[in-house]
């Protein structure tokens, strides 16, 4: 399965990115932020890679900040 | 016990505030937003939920551009102190706390232009008076949204539209207001807005916050203090973005979970309902007060222009005087002297001396209004 994972800057955008994605009905998941990828902060948000553009879509409609989107075999 | 103080901190508080700082020193516990593990997560998703229920509460767009501190007093200076250089001007009430009085007068020592607009003798202020204080250097209006004095409700509304007409930022001290006042920052144009969440917001001391609008420049605020945020700690600078910018160290996470609590009860039980229940305590105060002989009310003495605060004073006794009889002789609390806010009893006319405040909450009763009505009057009486 074919994961993706957006890197925020706080734990803060985390935790918001997580409620307004929820919001919209998607299924995202916070996890530490995987030890391969550099990040500003410890906690990411990890989500289905099929929803990748839904995900993004939403953070920029709330105005979430967010740094890069990877994509991870999990 | 009648507890008449909830001008100076709320008692008791809302139902759950208790509980949910028990449930997160005894089942969560963890530094939120540090470590990444799940209780730091869950503390982490708490004091988001404080920042979000503050945030439904005032109307603010982005939870995230509400950073939290330690009470309105450092949510002022981190406006203040954050924003003005030497050379800005700044124009503010007469009836201000000193909260807002005390850092604008060491900024003038620094070189920052302020002029005081006065206010009436009941505590209104008025918007062509402020209107025309203004000038082309005007950097920022600060306004008490409502008098702890008095309880005089200033109009920030028309200060808002001022100030986007002149091109300034305004800033409101909600100390009194929030939480059972309606506050909307996007419809009363309010660019800054201190709180505190130890008063009608219903959570513990040591709660606050400001909320941080679209208009403000963040490059330009400085923070208070820098330290660990949690995030960049590969870099040595403090981090350019809001909230984390201005909240370096550990955030009193169990207090936010009680200011959660509280303002999420707000939202529940509905700031117009609060609203109508104070203005009724607070009009069968005034009425009440005004009839005993010998006695002098202060502000505007309607109800519906101000807040559930309400000052005045007992002929040839002192304040203090008074403040003691009703705590020995009546078990009731209030709050005697000149309440951090000498510029406003000087608007009034009651400075040096004060003035007795009785400060209501939701949860006061018409009965205890009345008892306390009741020891006025023999208190008065035994005076004359
Ligand atoms: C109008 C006003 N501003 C500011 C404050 C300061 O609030 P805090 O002591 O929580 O910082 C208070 C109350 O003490 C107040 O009544």
């Amino acid at each position: 399965m074919s994961y993706g994972v957006v890197l925020v800057p706080s734990t803060s955008h985390a935790i918001r990115a997580e409620r307004v994605c929820h919001l919209a009905g998607l299924k995202v998941k916070l996890i530490p932020t995987p030890r391969q990828l550099s990040s500003n902060c410890g906690t990411a948000l990890r989500f289905d890679w099929e929803e990748r553009e839904t995900v993004e879509q939403v953070l920029r409609a709330n105005k979430v900040d967010y740094d890069e989107v990877h994509q991870l075999e999990w | 016990m009648i507890y008449f103080d909830n001008a100076a901190t709320s008692w008791p508080k809302p139902p759950g505030v208790t509980e949910a700082m028990v449930h997160f020193l005894e089942k969560v516990g963890a530094n939120p937003g540090r470590s990444g593990h799940r209780p730091s997560v869950e503390a982490g998703r708490i004091v988001y939920d404080a920042r979000e229920a503050v945030a439904e509460l005032f109307h603010a767009p982005d939870p995230l551009r509400i950073v939290f501190g330690a009470n309105a007093t450092e949510a002022l200076n981190l406006a203040l102190r954050g924003l003005l250089r030497p050379g800005d001007h700044v124009v503010t009430s007469s009836m201000e706390h000193n909260s807002v009085m005390r850092p604008l007068r060491a900024l003038e020592e620094q070189g920052v232009s302020l002029t005081v607009v006065p206010c009436s003798p009941q505590g209104f202020l008025s918007p062509p008076d402020l209107e025309g204080a203004l000038r082309p250097e005007t950097k920022l209006i600060v306004l008490n949204h409502a008098s702890n004095v008095v309880g005089s409700l200033l109009p920030v509304r028309e200060a808002g539209q001022i100030a986007r007409r002149h091109g300034c930022l305004l800033l409101v001290d909600a100390a009194q207001t929030a939480g059972d006042y309606p506050i909307d920052v996007q419809t009363e144009y309010i660019d800054l807005l201190a709180f505190t969440g130890h008063k009608a917001l219903g959570g513990p001391m040591g709660t606050g916050g400001l909320v941080i609008g679209e208009r403000v420049p963040v490059d330009e605020l400085e923070p208070l203090k820098r330290g660990g945020t949690g995030s960049r700690s590969e870099h040595e600078e403090q981090p350019d973005f809001l909230p984390d910018k201005c909240e370096a160290g550990t955030p009193n996470a169990v207090g936010l979970a009680g200011l959660a609590a509280g303002a999420r009860w707000v939202l529940e039980t509905g700031v117009e309902h609060i609203r109508a229940h104070e203005v009724r305590l607070t009009q069968q105060l005034i009425d009440g007060l005004r009839e005993i002989p010998g006695v002098t009310v202060y502000g505007g003495l309607d109800a519906t222009r101000q807040t559930a605060v309400v000052s005045f004073n007992v002929a040839g006794l002192e304040p203090s005087e008074v403040g003691l009889r009703l705590d020995e002789e009546y078990d009731i609390m209030c709050r005697v002297g000149l309440h951090c806010a000498p510029a406003a009893h000087r608007t009034i006319g009651t400075f040096p001396t004060g003035t007795v405040r009785f400060g209501l909450s939701y949860f006061n009763t018409p009965e205890e209004v009345e008892t306390a009505l009741e020891a006025v009057r023999a208190i008065a009486r035994a005076n004359k």
